[in-house]
Protein backbone atom coordinates (compact mmCIF):
# COMPACT_ATOMS: atom_id res chain seq x y z
CA UNK A 1 0.00 0.00 0.00
CA UNK A 2 1.50 3.38 -0.82
CA UNK A 3 1.68 5.57 1.77
CA UNK A 4 -1.76 7.27 3.06
CA UNK A 5 0.02 9.98 4.71
CA UNK A 6 1.21 11.34 1.18
CA UNK A 7 -2.01 10.77 -0.40
CA UNK A 8 -3.04 13.05 2.37
CA UNK A 9 -0.77 15.72 2.55
CA UNK A 10 -1.64 15.85 -1.11
CA UNK A 11 -4.90 15.98 -1.01
CA UNK A 12 -4.95 18.67 1.28
CA UNK A 13 -2.79 21.16 -0.27
CA UNK A 14 -4.05 20.47 -3.71
CA UNK A 15 -8.00 20.95 -2.98
CA UNK A 16 -7.06 23.53 0.64
CA UNK A 17 -10.43 24.69 1.03
CA UNK A 18 -12.71 22.28 0.17
CA UNK A 19 -11.78 19.52 2.28
CA UNK A 20 -12.85 19.75 6.13
CA UNK A 21 -11.21 17.64 7.83
CA UNK A 22 -8.77 14.59 7.40
CA UNK A 23 -7.93 11.28 9.29
CA UNK A 24 -6.20 8.35 8.67
CA UNK A 25 -7.52 4.87 10.64
CA UNK A 26 -7.60 1.48 9.79
CA UNK A 27 -5.31 2.32 6.89
CA UNK A 28 -8.35 4.06 5.44
CA UNK A 29 -8.42 7.88 4.88
CA UNK A 30 -11.14 9.37 5.80
CA UNK A 31 -12.34 12.94 4.08
CA UNK A 32 -15.25 14.98 5.37
CA UNK A 33 -16.32 18.15 2.64
CA UNK A 34 -18.90 20.39 1.69
CA UNK A 35 -21.85 19.01 0.08
CA UNK A 36 -21.27 21.71 -2.61
CA UNK A 37 -17.47 20.16 -3.42
CA UNK A 38 -18.70 17.18 -3.92
CA UNK A 39 -18.08 17.17 -7.49
CA UNK A 40 -14.85 19.28 -7.57
CA UNK A 41 -13.26 16.59 -5.57
CA UNK A 42 -14.45 13.73 -6.68
CA UNK A 43 -13.38 14.52 -10.63
CA UNK A 44 -9.85 15.42 -8.56
CA UNK A 45 -9.65 12.16 -6.99
CA UNK A 46 -10.51 10.26 -10.09
CA UNK A 47 -8.22 11.94 -12.43
CA UNK A 48 -5.47 13.03 -10.78
CA UNK A 49 -2.09 11.35 -11.60
CA UNK A 50 -1.51 10.63 -7.83
CA UNK A 51 -4.48 9.44 -6.70
CA UNK A 52 -6.53 7.53 -9.43
CA UNK A 53 -9.30 6.64 -7.38
CA UNK A 54 -11.04 4.61 -10.40
CA UNK A 55 -13.74 2.74 -8.60
CA UNK A 56 -16.74 4.12 -6.59
CA UNK A 57 -17.45 1.03 -4.36
CA UNK A 58 -20.36 2.14 -2.56
CA UNK A 59 -22.63 5.17 -1.30
CA UNK A 60 -24.85 4.68 1.66
CA UNK A 61 -26.35 6.79 4.29
CA UNK A 62 -25.99 6.92 7.67
CA UNK A 63 -29.26 8.64 9.88
CA UNK A 64 -29.30 10.12 13.09
CA UNK A 65 -32.30 11.73 13.16
CA UNK A 66 -31.76 13.91 16.61
CA UNK A 67 -29.30 15.71 14.94
CA UNK A 68 -30.46 18.58 12.39
CA UNK A 69 -28.46 17.83 9.68
CA UNK A 70 -29.67 14.60 9.71
CA UNK A 71 -27.90 12.39 7.24
CA UNK A 72 -24.40 11.86 6.62
CA UNK A 73 -23.86 10.79 2.79
CA UNK A 74 -20.63 8.43 2.55
CA UNK A 75 -19.06 7.53 -0.41
CA UNK A 76 -16.34 4.66 -0.52
CA UNK A 77 -13.57 4.97 -3.17
CA UNK A 78 -11.14 2.24 -4.37
CA UNK A 79 -7.87 3.17 -6.25
CA UNK A 80 -6.03 0.46 -8.27
CA UNK A 81 -3.17 2.12 -8.93
CA UNK A 82 -2.32 2.85 -5.72
CA UNK A 83 -3.78 0.29 -3.31
CA UNK A 84 -5.79 2.86 -1.40
CA UNK A 85 -9.10 3.31 0.02
CA UNK A 86 -10.76 6.91 0.60
CA UNK A 87 -14.33 7.46 2.96
CA UNK A 88 -15.28 10.66 1.67
CA UNK A 89 -18.31 11.82 3.77
CA UNK A 90 -20.60 15.34 4.22
CA UNK A 91 -23.75 16.23 6.34
CA UNK A 92 -26.99 16.99 4.96
CA UNK A 93 -30.52 17.75 6.31
CA UNK A 94 -33.46 16.23 5.31
CA UNK A 95 -34.59 17.84 2.48
CA UNK A 96 -31.74 18.86 0.88
CA UNK A 97 -31.17 17.70 -2.71
CA UNK A 98 -27.40 16.71 -3.55
CA UNK A 99 -25.42 16.32 -6.85
CA UNK A 100 -25.67 12.87 -8.70
CA UNK A 101 -22.38 11.02 -9.71
CA UNK A 102 -23.69 8.99 -12.40
CA UNK A 103 -21.68 11.24 -15.01
CA UNK A 104 -18.40 10.76 -13.36
CA UNK A 105 -19.30 7.13 -12.18
CA UNK A 106 -21.62 4.99 -14.18
CA UNK A 107 -22.00 3.04 -11.38
CA UNK A 108 -23.39 5.34 -8.79
CA UNK A 109 -26.77 4.94 -10.83
CA UNK A 110 -27.84 2.29 -8.24
CA UNK A 111 -26.18 3.00 -5.78
CA UNK A 112 -28.05 6.59 -5.79
CA UNK A 113 -31.07 4.93 -6.51
CA UNK A 114 -30.51 2.57 -3.33
CA UNK A 115 -29.94 5.24 -1.02
CA UNK A 116 -33.57 6.99 -2.51
CA UNK A 117 -35.18 3.89 -1.85
CA UNK A 118 -33.95 3.58 1.74
CA UNK A 119 -32.84 7.14 3.10
CA UNK A 120 -35.38 9.19 0.57
CA UNK A 121 -32.45 11.55 0.02
CA UNK A 122 -33.03 12.97 -3.32
CA UNK A 123 -29.99 13.55 -6.00
CA UNK A 124 -30.13 16.44 -8.70
CA UNK A 125 -30.19 15.18 -12.54
CA UNK A 126 -29.96 11.55 -11.42
CA UNK A 127 -31.23 9.77 -15.12
CA UNK A 128 -33.44 7.49 -13.96
CA UNK A 129 -35.02 8.08 -9.83
CA UNK A 130 -36.92 5.02 -9.06
CA UNK A 131 -37.24 2.96 -6.49
CA UNK A 132 -35.17 -0.36 -6.65
CA UNK A 133 -35.09 -3.05 -3.35
CA UNK A 134 -38.57 -2.36 -2.21
CA UNK A 135 -42.15 -3.83 -3.51
CA UNK A 136 -43.98 -1.49 -6.21
CA UNK A 137 -45.90 1.12 -4.75
CA UNK A 138 -43.82 1.08 -1.45
CA UNK A 139 -44.30 4.04 0.74
CA UNK A 140 -41.81 4.95 3.23
CA UNK A 141 -37.96 4.76 3.43
CA UNK A 142 -37.24 1.71 5.44
CA UNK A 143 -33.79 1.95 6.72
CA UNK A 144 -34.31 5.35 8.15
CA UNK A 145 -34.19 5.56 11.97
CA UNK A 146 -37.74 6.01 12.45
CA UNK A 147 -39.23 3.17 10.53
CA UNK A 148 -40.03 0.27 12.39
CA UNK A 149 -38.83 -3.02 12.10
CA UNK A 150 -41.81 -4.54 11.54
CA UNK A 151 -43.38 -2.12 8.93
CA UNK A 152 -46.10 -0.50 8.15
CA UNK A 153 -48.34 -2.82 5.85
CA UNK A 154 -48.16 -6.56 5.23
CA UNK A 155 -49.12 -8.61 1.81
CA UNK A 156 -50.87 -12.10 1.87
CA UNK A 157 -53.23 -13.40 -0.47
CA UNK A 158 -57.02 -12.90 -0.64
CA UNK A 159 -58.73 -15.66 -1.21
CA UNK A 160 -61.91 -13.58 -1.52
CA UNK A 161 -60.38 -11.01 -3.98
CA UNK A 162 -58.06 -13.78 -5.97
CA UNK A 163 -55.37 -11.48 -6.23
CA UNK A 164 -52.49 -10.39 -3.61
CA UNK A 165 -53.33 -7.67 -1.13
CA UNK A 166 -51.41 -5.18 0.78
CA UNK A 167 -52.79 -4.64 4.87
CA UNK A 168 -51.46 -3.02 7.94
CA UNK A 169 -49.34 -4.91 9.87
CA UNK A 170 -50.90 -7.11 12.77
CA UNK A 171 -48.97 -8.98 15.27
CA UNK A 172 -49.95 -10.96 18.56
CA UNK A 173 -47.25 -9.37 19.76
CA UNK A 174 -45.44 -6.49 19.41
CA UNK A 175 -41.52 -6.26 18.88
CA UNK A 176 -39.79 -6.37 21.97
CA UNK A 177 -36.55 -4.55 21.93
CA UNK A 178 -34.86 -5.61 25.63
CA UNK A 179 -32.70 -3.47 27.85
CA UNK A 180 -29.74 -5.28 28.50
CA UNK A 181 -27.30 -2.36 29.58
CA UNK A 182 -25.43 -4.08 32.41
CA UNK A 183 -27.32 -4.25 36.06
CA UNK A 184 -24.72 -2.57 37.50
CA UNK A 185 -24.90 0.52 35.57
CA UNK A 186 -28.78 0.76 35.58
CA UNK A 187 -31.02 0.53 32.88
CA UNK A 188 -31.28 4.00 31.17
CA UNK A 189 -34.78 4.49 32.59
CA UNK A 190 -34.15 3.97 35.95
CA UNK A 191 -31.19 6.29 35.49
CA UNK A 192 -32.98 8.84 34.35
CA UNK A 193 -35.63 8.33 37.16
CA UNK A 194 -33.18 8.63 39.56
CA UNK A 195 -30.87 11.53 37.86
CA UNK A 196 -34.61 13.28 38.18
CA UNK A 197 -35.39 12.12 41.43
CA UNK A 198 -31.77 13.83 42.66
CA UNK A 199 -32.60 16.90 40.72
CA UNK A 200 -35.55 17.60 42.82
CA UNK A 201 -33.55 16.98 46.15
CA UNK A 202 -31.44 19.67 45.09
CA UNK B 1 -41.23 5.89 -47.75
CA UNK B 2 -39.93 5.53 -43.85
CA UNK B 3 -40.31 2.17 -42.13
CA UNK B 4 -41.61 1.91 -38.62
CA UNK B 5 -39.41 0.62 -37.01
CA UNK B 6 -41.48 -1.44 -33.50
CA UNK B 7 -39.50 -2.68 -30.52
CA UNK B 8 -41.17 -5.71 -28.81
CA UNK B 9 -41.08 -6.04 -24.83
CA UNK B 10 -40.49 -8.87 -23.38
CA UNK B 11 -40.86 -9.37 -19.31
CA UNK B 12 -38.00 -12.59 -18.70
CA UNK B 13 -38.54 -13.90 -15.11
CA UNK B 14 -38.96 -13.55 -12.18
CA UNK B 15 -39.95 -17.20 -12.47
CA UNK B 16 -37.21 -18.39 -15.86
CA UNK B 17 -35.03 -21.12 -14.87
CA UNK B 18 -32.22 -19.25 -16.44
CA UNK B 19 -32.39 -16.09 -14.12
CA UNK B 20 -30.42 -17.73 -11.84
CA UNK B 21 -32.90 -16.23 -9.08
CA UNK B 22 -36.07 -13.31 -8.86
CA UNK B 23 -34.75 -11.35 -11.39
CA UNK B 24 -36.90 -9.50 -13.29
CA UNK B 25 -35.72 -8.61 -16.62
CA UNK B 26 -37.62 -6.38 -19.05
CA UNK B 27 -36.04 -6.21 -22.50
CA UNK B 28 -36.83 -4.08 -25.69
CA UNK B 29 -36.63 -6.53 -28.87
CA UNK B 30 -36.03 -5.72 -32.20
CA UNK B 31 -36.71 -8.70 -34.10
CA UNK B 32 -34.03 -10.63 -32.21
CA UNK B 33 -31.87 -8.15 -30.81
CA UNK B 34 -31.41 -6.60 -27.52
CA UNK B 35 -32.15 -2.63 -27.53
CA UNK B 36 -32.10 -2.15 -24.18
CA UNK B 37 -32.41 -4.10 -20.64
CA UNK B 38 -34.29 -2.73 -17.21
CA UNK B 39 -33.51 -5.27 -14.68
CA UNK B 40 -35.59 -5.10 -11.94
CA UNK B 41 -34.09 -6.38 -8.74
CA UNK B 42 -35.49 -6.28 -5.13
CA UNK B 43 -38.12 -9.66 -5.48
CA UNK B 44 -36.05 -11.21 -2.58
CA UNK B 45 -35.54 -7.78 -0.54
CA UNK B 46 -35.44 -9.00 3.20
CA UNK B 47 -34.24 -6.14 4.81
CA UNK B 48 -31.54 -7.45 6.27
CA UNK B 49 -29.21 -4.31 7.25
CA UNK B 50 -32.05 -2.95 8.98
CA UNK B 51 -32.47 -6.67 10.74
CA UNK B 52 -29.15 -6.35 11.65
CA UNK B 53 -29.00 -2.99 13.56
CA UNK B 54 -31.59 -4.36 15.78
CA UNK B 55 -29.28 -7.39 16.92
CA UNK B 56 -26.03 -8.12 18.74
CA UNK B 57 -22.95 -8.40 17.04
CA UNK B 58 -23.22 -12.22 17.65
CA UNK B 59 -26.97 -12.43 16.48
CA UNK B 60 -26.30 -10.64 13.12
CA UNK B 61 -23.89 -13.43 11.62
CA UNK B 62 -26.41 -15.50 10.38
CA UNK B 63 -27.87 -13.10 8.32
CA UNK B 64 -24.34 -12.97 6.39
CA UNK B 65 -24.75 -16.76 5.18
CA UNK B 66 -28.29 -15.36 3.70
CA UNK B 67 -25.89 -13.18 1.04
CA UNK B 68 -24.62 -15.33 -1.19
CA UNK B 69 -26.03 -18.55 -0.06
CA UNK B 70 -23.99 -20.77 -2.06
CA UNK B 71 -20.46 -19.17 -0.05
CA UNK B 72 -21.67 -18.18 3.36
CA UNK B 73 -18.70 -18.31 5.19
CA UNK B 74 -17.13 -15.79 3.09
CA UNK B 75 -19.52 -13.18 4.06
CA UNK B 76 -19.15 -14.28 7.44
CA UNK B 77 -15.58 -13.71 7.25
CA UNK B 78 -16.05 -10.24 6.36
CA UNK B 79 -18.23 -8.90 9.39
CA UNK B 80 -15.72 -11.07 11.44
CA UNK B 81 -12.68 -8.56 9.99
CA UNK B 82 -14.35 -5.64 10.89
CA UNK B 83 -15.47 -6.52 14.18
CA UNK B 84 -11.41 -7.39 15.13
CA UNK B 85 -10.47 -4.26 13.27
CA UNK B 86 -12.21 -2.22 15.94
CA UNK B 87 -11.62 -4.09 18.85
CA UNK B 88 -8.44 -5.26 17.74
CA UNK B 89 -8.91 -8.68 18.53
CA UNK B 90 -6.19 -11.35 17.59
CA UNK B 91 -6.98 -13.89 16.01
CA UNK B 92 -5.05 -17.38 16.71
CA UNK B 93 -2.98 -19.03 14.08
CA UNK B 94 -5.59 -22.23 13.66
CA UNK B 95 -8.71 -20.19 13.45
CA UNK B 96 -6.89 -18.15 10.90
CA UNK B 97 -6.16 -21.36 8.79
CA UNK B 98 -9.73 -22.79 9.18
CA UNK B 99 -11.08 -19.27 8.09
CA UNK B 100 -9.44 -19.18 5.03
CA UNK B 101 -9.61 -22.91 4.01
CA UNK B 102 -13.29 -22.60 4.66
CA UNK B 103 -13.26 -19.38 2.75
CA UNK B 104 -11.59 -21.31 -0.01
CA UNK B 105 -13.96 -24.41 -0.04
CA UNK B 106 -16.55 -21.61 -0.42
CA UNK B 107 -15.31 -20.59 -3.58
CA UNK B 108 -15.24 -24.34 -5.34
CA UNK B 109 -18.47 -24.29 -4.36
CA UNK B 110 -19.59 -21.08 -5.64
CA UNK B 111 -17.47 -21.84 -9.09
CA UNK B 112 -18.51 -25.26 -9.44
CA UNK B 113 -22.19 -23.96 -8.94
CA UNK B 114 -21.37 -20.94 -11.73
CA UNK B 115 -19.50 -22.99 -14.20
CA UNK B 116 -22.06 -25.98 -14.56
CA UNK B 117 -25.17 -23.47 -14.59
CA UNK B 118 -23.81 -20.99 -17.07
CA UNK B 119 -23.03 -24.58 -19.04
CA UNK B 120 -26.62 -25.52 -18.36
CA UNK B 121 -27.84 -22.12 -19.49
CA UNK B 122 -26.58 -22.56 -23.20
CA UNK B 123 -27.58 -26.52 -23.41
CA UNK B 124 -24.65 -28.68 -21.63
CA UNK B 125 -26.69 -30.94 -18.71
CA UNK B 126 -24.17 -33.04 -17.82
CA UNK B 127 -21.50 -30.88 -16.14
CA UNK B 128 -24.07 -29.64 -13.53
CA UNK B 129 -24.78 -33.47 -12.41
CA UNK B 130 -21.08 -33.64 -12.42
CA UNK B 131 -20.85 -30.79 -10.53
CA UNK B 132 -22.94 -31.14 -7.90
CA UNK B 133 -21.99 -34.47 -6.55
CA UNK B 134 -18.96 -32.19 -5.63
CA UNK B 135 -20.86 -29.65 -4.15
CA UNK B 136 -22.53 -32.35 -1.85
CA UNK B 137 -19.15 -33.71 -0.50
CA UNK B 138 -17.62 -29.63 0.43
CA UNK B 139 -21.22 -29.09 1.77
CA UNK B 140 -20.94 -32.28 3.94
CA UNK B 141 -18.09 -30.62 5.55
CA UNK B 142 -19.70 -27.15 6.15
CA UNK B 143 -21.74 -29.65 8.16
CA UNK B 144 -19.57 -31.38 10.06
CA UNK B 145 -17.41 -27.71 11.20
CA UNK B 146 -20.18 -26.08 11.74
CA UNK B 147 -23.58 -28.31 11.69
CA UNK B 148 -25.26 -26.97 8.81
CA UNK B 149 -24.62 -27.79 5.28
CA UNK B 150 -25.44 -24.07 3.85
CA UNK B 151 -26.10 -21.41 6.37
CA UNK B 152 -23.20 -22.32 8.50
CA UNK B 153 -23.20 -19.19 11.51
CA UNK B 154 -19.71 -20.70 12.28
CA UNK B 155 -17.28 -17.76 12.20
CA UNK B 156 -16.84 -15.33 15.26
CA UNK B 157 -14.92 -12.00 15.61
CA UNK B 158 -11.72 -13.78 17.04
CA UNK B 159 -12.23 -17.23 15.67
CA UNK B 160 -14.42 -19.40 14.90
CA UNK B 161 -17.06 -21.10 16.85
CA UNK B 162 -15.98 -24.49 17.20
CA UNK B 163 -12.74 -26.54 16.55
CA UNK B 164 -12.98 -29.18 13.59
CA UNK B 165 -14.02 -32.59 14.42
CA UNK B 166 -12.27 -35.55 14.16
CA UNK B 167 -11.18 -36.67 11.00
CA UNK B 168 -12.04 -33.65 8.79
CA UNK B 169 -9.12 -32.60 8.22
CA UNK B 170 -8.14 -36.02 6.73
CA UNK B 171 -11.39 -36.31 4.59
CA UNK B 172 -10.85 -32.47 3.03
CA UNK B 173 -6.84 -33.42 2.51
CA UNK B 174 -8.33 -36.58 0.41
CA UNK B 175 -10.83 -34.87 -1.37
CA UNK B 176 -8.22 -32.09 -2.44
CA UNK B 177 -6.44 -35.34 -3.69
CA UNK B 178 -9.18 -36.05 -6.01
CA UNK B 179 -11.29 -32.81 -7.00
CA UNK B 180 -8.75 -31.53 -9.67
CA UNK B 181 -9.37 -35.08 -11.75
CA UNK B 182 -12.96 -33.77 -11.25
CA UNK B 183 -12.14 -30.40 -12.61
CA UNK B 184 -10.48 -32.02 -15.74
CA UNK B 185 -13.30 -33.81 -16.62
CA UNK B 186 -15.46 -30.65 -16.35
CA UNK B 187 -12.97 -29.20 -19.05
CA UNK B 188 -13.24 -31.96 -21.31
CA UNK B 189 -16.81 -31.41 -21.40
CA UNK B 190 -16.80 -27.89 -21.69
CA UNK B 191 -13.52 -26.07 -23.07
CA UNK B 192 -12.48 -27.31 -26.25
CA UNK B 193 -16.83 -27.85 -26.82
CA UNK B 194 -17.42 -26.60 -30.35
CA UNK B 195 -21.28 -24.85 -29.18
CA UNK B 196 -20.25 -23.99 -25.54
CA UNK B 197 -17.08 -21.54 -27.14
CA UNK B 198 -20.21 -20.35 -30.20
CA UNK B 199 -22.23 -19.33 -27.08
CA UNK B 200 -19.42 -17.92 -25.24
CA UNK B 201 -16.40 -16.62 -26.91
CA UNK B 202 -17.11 -13.12 -27.63
CA UNK B 203 -20.11 -12.32 -26.27
CA UNK B 204 -20.55 -10.22 -23.37
CA UNK B 205 -17.24 -8.16 -24.07
CA UNK B 206 -15.97 -5.81 -20.62
CA UNK B 207 -13.09 -3.63 -21.43
CA UNK B 208 -10.69 -2.94 -18.60
CA UNK B 209 -12.30 1.06 -18.58
CA UNK B 210 -15.53 -0.29 -18.32
CA UNK B 211 -14.85 -2.69 -15.87
CA UNK B 212 -13.14 -0.18 -13.49
CA UNK B 213 -16.30 2.46 -14.22
CA UNK B 214 -18.86 -0.15 -13.28
CA UNK B 215 -17.30 -1.12 -10.12
CA UNK B 216 -16.61 -4.48 -11.20
CA UNK B 217 -14.92 -6.69 -8.90
CA UNK B 218 -13.49 -10.45 -8.50
CA UNK B 219 -13.11 -12.47 -11.84
CA UNK B 220 -15.57 -9.89 -13.96
CA UNK B 221 -12.47 -7.36 -13.43
CA UNK B 222 -9.86 -10.22 -13.63
CA UNK B 223 -11.54 -11.42 -16.95
CA UNK B 224 -10.61 -8.34 -18.79
CA UNK B 225 -7.25 -8.13 -17.33
CA UNK B 226 -6.63 -6.35 -14.78
CA UNK B 227 -4.83 -8.32 -12.08
CA UNK B 228 -6.94 -7.38 -8.92
CA UNK B 229 -7.20 -9.65 -5.75
CA UNK B 230 -7.87 -8.74 -2.71
CA UNK B 231 -6.35 -11.90 -1.13
CA UNK B 232 -3.08 -10.43 -2.74
CA UNK B 233 -3.06 -6.96 -2.48
CA UNK B 234 -5.06 -5.98 0.77
CA UNK B 235 -4.56 -9.17 2.28
CA UNK B 236 -5.92 -10.60 5.24
CA UNK B 237 -6.14 -13.14 7.90
CA UNK B 238 -3.54 -15.47 6.81
CA UNK B 239 -2.76 -14.80 3.30
CA UNK B 240 -0.48 -13.67 2.92
CA UNK B 241 2.20 -16.46 3.97
CA UNK B 242 0.20 -18.56 1.52
CA UNK B 243 1.47 -19.04 -2.05
CA UNK B 244 -1.35 -19.06 -4.89
CA UNK B 245 -1.53 -17.45 -8.45
CA UNK B 246 -4.30 -14.83 -10.12
CA UNK B 247 -5.56 -16.60 -13.15
CA UNK B 248 -6.37 -13.41 -15.17
CA UNK B 249 -8.38 -13.54 -18.71
CA UNK B 250 -7.13 -11.49 -21.61
CA UNK B 251 -10.39 -10.92 -23.91
CA UNK B 252 -12.72 -9.89 -20.84
CA UNK B 253 -15.46 -12.18 -22.77
CA UNK B 254 -17.75 -14.60 -21.08
CA UNK B 255 -15.67 -17.52 -22.16
CA UNK B 256 -12.85 -15.96 -20.77
CA UNK B 257 -14.39 -15.52 -16.87
CA UNK B 258 -15.28 -19.13 -17.24
CA UNK B 259 -11.72 -20.02 -17.48
CA UNK B 260 -10.85 -17.71 -15.19
CA UNK B 261 -13.10 -19.64 -12.79
CA UNK B 262 -11.70 -22.63 -13.33
CA UNK B 263 -8.54 -21.63 -12.74
CA UNK B 264 -9.24 -20.30 -9.25
CA UNK B 265 -10.39 -23.78 -8.40
CA UNK B 266 -7.59 -25.50 -9.13
CA UNK B 267 -5.99 -22.53 -7.20
CA UNK B 268 -8.16 -23.07 -4.10
CA UNK B 269 -7.48 -26.48 -4.14
CA UNK B 270 -3.78 -25.72 -3.77
CA UNK B 271 -4.59 -22.93 -0.98
CA UNK B 272 -6.86 -25.75 1.02
CA UNK B 273 -3.59 -28.10 0.93
CA UNK B 274 -1.19 -25.33 2.39
CA UNK B 275 -3.59 -24.87 5.03
CA UNK B 276 -3.90 -28.14 6.08
CA UNK B 277 -0.37 -28.56 6.10
CA UNK B 278 0.22 -25.27 8.22
CA UNK B 279 -2.64 -26.77 10.44
CA UNK B 280 -1.14 -27.11 14.12
CA UNK B 281 -2.95 -27.71 17.42
CA UNK B 282 -3.83 -24.75 19.02
CA UNK B 283 -6.80 -22.54 20.28
CA UNK B 284 -9.81 -21.66 17.53
CA UNK B 285 -10.99 -18.53 19.12
CA UNK B 286 -9.93 -15.41 21.16
CA UNK B 287 -8.95 -16.49 24.63
CA UNK B 288 -10.41 -13.10 25.96
CA UNK B 289 -13.80 -14.22 27.74
CA UNK B 290 -15.19 -10.60 27.03
CA UNK B 291 -15.63 -11.66 23.30
CA UNK B 292 -15.30 -15.20 22.89
CA UNK B 293 -17.69 -17.35 24.91
CA UNK B 294 -16.58 -19.80 27.65
CA UNK B 295 -16.37 -23.82 26.83
CA UNK B 296 -19.26 -25.73 28.77
CA UNK B 297 -16.73 -27.48 31.06
CA UNK B 298 -16.18 -24.24 32.60
CA UNK B 299 -19.30 -22.30 32.61
CA UNK B 300 -19.91 -25.37 35.02
CA UNK B 301 -17.23 -24.22 37.57
CA UNK B 302 -15.97 -21.09 37.45
CA UNK B 303 -17.83 -17.97 38.23
CA UNK B 304 -16.44 -15.66 36.40
CA UNK B 305 -16.97 -18.15 32.84
CA UNK B 306 -20.49 -18.49 34.10
CA UNK B 307 -20.98 -14.64 34.05
CA UNK B 308 -19.25 -14.23 31.00
CA UNK B 309 -21.55 -17.04 28.99
CA UNK B 310 -24.56 -15.02 30.69
CA UNK B 311 -23.44 -11.78 29.38
CA UNK B 312 -22.65 -12.85 26.16
CA UNK B 313 -25.50 -14.15 25.25
CA UNK B 314 -27.77 -11.55 26.36
CA UNK B 315 -26.57 -8.25 26.39
CA UNK B 316 -23.61 -8.88 23.73
CA UNK B 317 -20.14 -7.43 23.58
CA UNK B 318 -20.22 -4.43 23.36
CA UNK B 319 -17.59 -2.59 20.49
CA UNK B 320 -16.47 0.62 20.87
CA UNK B 321 -17.17 3.93 18.25
CA UNK B 322 -15.94 3.23 15.23
CA UNK B 323 -16.41 3.70 11.61
CA UNK B 324 -14.79 0.81 9.44
CA UNK B 325 -15.10 -0.48 5.77
CA UNK B 326 -13.71 -4.00 5.25
CA UNK B 327 -13.51 -6.17 2.29
CA UNK B 328 -12.81 -9.61 1.48
CA UNK B 329 -12.52 -10.98 -1.99
CA UNK B 330 -15.49 -13.65 -1.99
CA UNK B 331 -15.94 -16.06 -4.87
CA UNK B 332 -18.05 -12.99 -6.84
CA UNK B 333 -16.10 -10.45 -5.95
CA UNK B 334 -15.27 -7.80 -3.52
CA UNK B 335 -17.62 -8.14 -0.53
CA UNK B 336 -17.53 -5.35 1.72
CA UNK B 337 -18.82 -4.35 5.53
CA UNK B 338 -19.36 -0.71 5.98
CA UNK B 339 -19.72 -1.05 10.14
CA UNK B 340 -20.25 1.75 12.32
CA UNK B 341 -20.75 0.73 16.09
CA UNK B 342 -21.33 3.21 18.67
CA UNK B 343 -20.17 1.73 21.71
CA UNK B 344 -23.41 -0.62 22.41
CA UNK B 345 -23.80 -4.06 21.85
CA UNK B 346 -25.57 -3.61 18.15
CA UNK B 347 -24.15 -2.30 15.26
CA UNK B 348 -25.23 1.40 14.16
CA UNK B 349 -25.45 0.84 10.50
CA UNK B 350 -23.84 -1.97 8.54
CA UNK B 351 -24.28 -1.41 5.07
CA UNK B 352 -23.38 -4.31 2.72
CA UNK B 353 -21.63 -4.13 -0.44
CA UNK B 354 -22.51 -7.16 -2.22
CA UNK B 355 -20.38 -7.52 -6.05
CA UNK B 356 -23.27 -9.03 -7.70
CA UNK B 357 -25.04 -5.38 -7.46
CA UNK B 358 -22.68 -3.29 -9.41
CA UNK B 359 -22.40 -6.42 -11.97
CA UNK B 360 -25.79 -6.54 -12.61
CA UNK B 361 -26.45 -2.78 -13.06
CA UNK B 362 -24.20 -3.30 -16.08
CA UNK B 363 -26.42 -5.66 -17.44
CA UNK B 364 -28.19 -2.68 -19.83
CA UNK B 365 -24.28 -2.00 -21.25
CA UNK B 366 -23.15 -5.69 -21.49
CA UNK B 367 -26.16 -7.18 -23.29
CA UNK B 368 -26.83 -4.31 -25.74
CA UNK B 369 -27.04 -4.79 -29.20
CA UNK B 370 -26.89 -9.11 -28.32
CA UNK B 371 -29.26 -11.78 -29.93
CA UNK B 372 -31.74 -12.83 -27.11
CA UNK B 373 -29.99 -16.17 -26.89
CA UNK B 374 -26.97 -14.26 -25.52
CA UNK B 375 -29.41 -13.03 -22.28
CA UNK B 376 -28.70 -16.25 -20.21
CA UNK B 377 -25.08 -16.52 -21.47
CA UNK B 378 -24.36 -13.30 -19.97
CA UNK B 379 -26.46 -13.67 -17.00
CA UNK B 380 -24.76 -16.66 -16.45
CA UNK B 381 -21.05 -15.61 -16.89
CA UNK B 382 -22.15 -12.67 -14.10
CA UNK B 383 -22.64 -14.98 -11.58
CA UNK B 384 -25.23 -13.14 -10.08
CA UNK B 385 -27.10 -14.32 -6.44
CA UNK B 386 -30.57 -12.70 -5.63
CA UNK B 387 -29.62 -13.41 -1.52
CA UNK B 388 -26.87 -10.50 -2.46
CA UNK B 389 -28.09 -8.24 -5.17
CA UNK B 390 -31.83 -7.78 -2.95
CA UNK B 391 -30.14 -7.79 0.08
Amino acid sequence: MQNLIDLEKKINSELTTKIKKTEIRHEQLYINIDNEDLIDVTLFIKSNENTKFRQLIDITVVDYPENAQRFKVVYLFLSHEFNQRIILSYLISENEVIPSLTPIYPAANWMEREVFDMYGVKFKDHPDMRRILTDYGFEGHPLRKDFPLTGHTEVRYSEDQKKVISEPVKLEQNYRNFDYESPWEGTKYIKDQTDLENDKKN
Amino acid sequence: MTKKIKTLNLNFGPQHPAAHGVLRLILELDGEVVEKADPHIGLLHRGTEKLIENKTYMQAVPYFDRLDYVAPMNQEHAFALAIEKILKINVPIRAQLIRVMFCEIGRILSHILNVTTQALDVGALTPSLWGFEERETLMTFYERASGSRLHANYFRAGGVHQDLPMGLEEDIGNFCESFPKIIDDLETLLTDNRIFKQRNVDIGIVTKEDALDYSFSGVMIRGSGVPWDLRKSQPYDCYEQLEFKIPVGKNGDCFDRYLCRIEEMRESVSIIKQCLSKMEKGPIKSLDGKISPPPKKDIKQSMEALIHHFKLFTEGYRVDKDEIYTAVEAPKGEFGVYLISDGTSKPYKCKIRAPGFSHLQAMDYLIKGHMLADVPAVLGSLDIVFGEVDR
